[in-house]
């Protein structure tokens, strides 16, 4: 049964995605001021918006998991975390293509994009405690705790271009309220690739908890091996 | 088309990023299964030798 959500739901990721692909490539018209390059804004957006709800994923998960001390919920914000991390990764690579030609410059040290940067340092903070803190449960715990903090950090960021004198374009809600895209065709776009985004985000997490379960499974078969070959040596 | 190449290294990195971080999960999927597997395979071994030998015992102790 899980499987074949996961399975449905790849297949309604790839459909999402090539529809999203065909409307950035040939249907959206090309913006008039930036040209061609502003293309970038379909799939930075979409990478942003997935990443910042991984990371909200993260502190929910987080909370929870120091409410109840589920064993799920660790994992959720741990999957979550790592997924978020790529696409932070990836609006933070994509977001410095796209300032080259606009701005003439691959990076500045902007209220969006330094916060941004904070952002995916303190979840590869939280990776590293992750990968080097081992499987304990006193490691879940601080992982928790820094993952509930660090999200503190996505609304400042969200509203980092109103806050601030900033160069970063406010798109979706402009400085003087509304919207910044001037074609409603341009709307339809970013909705669907950030629909495409937020399908593929939900595979991975799905994908990302069936392999943490299994490393489960074989970690306690070690064990019941470990057990029973003792119990062999003891006869 | 100005800037294309821009557009064209923006949207590969993504296709790229996105594929390797599936081919990870994938492999370790695999492996971890494969893995899984042999110890199961290994854990039912251990059992039949000592169901044989505690059957072995019982009828020794009859």
């Amino acid at each position: 049964m899980k499987h074949k959500a996961a399975t449905l739901t790849g297949l309604l990721t790839l459909a999402l995605m090539i529809l999203a692909l065909f409307m950035v490539f040939d249907w959206v018209p090309t913006e008039a001021e930036q040209g061609i390059v502003q293309r970038i804004f379909y799939f930075h957006v979409a990478c942003a918006w997935v990443s910042f709800a991984a990371f909200g994923l993260v502190a929910i998960c987080g909370i929870f998991y120091l409410w109840l001390g589920h064993e799920i919920f660790d994992e959720l914000g741990y999957t979550a975390a790592e997924g978020g991390m790529v696409f932070c990764t990836l609006v933070l690579i994509t977001g410095s293509i796209w300032a080259k030609p606009i701005w003439g410059t691959w990076w500045t040290w902007d209220s969006r994009l330094t916060t941004t940067l904070i952002l995916w340092l303190l979840y590869g903070g939280y990776l590293m405690l992750r990968a080097m803190g081992g499987d304990s449960p006193q490691t879940a715990r601080f992982a928790a705790v820094v993952g509930i903090a660090a999200a503190a950090d996505v609304p400042v960021v969200i509203v980092s271009v109103r806050l601030w004198r900033t160069i970063h374009p406010a798109v979706l809600v402009t400085r003087a309220g509304g919207h910044g895209l001037e074609d409603p065709r341009m709307v339809v776009t970013l909705l669907v690739s950030l629909a495409a985004f937020t399908a593929l985000m939900v595979w991975l997490l799905m994908t990302r908890i069936a392999l943490l379960r299994a490393g489960t499974r074989l970690r306690a078969l070690a064990r019941e091996v470990g057990l029973a070959r003792a119990a062999l040596e003891d006869l | 088309m100005d800037n294309f190449n821009y557009l064209f290294a923006a949207y590969s990195i993504i296709f790229a990023a996105i594929f390797l971080y599936v081919m990870f999960i994938w492999r370790r999927q695999t492996r971890i299964e494969a893995d899984v597997r042999t110890l199961e395979t290994r854990l039912q071994a251990v059992r039949d030798t000592l169901e044989a030998r505690a059957e072995a015992t019982r009828s020794a102790s009859l």
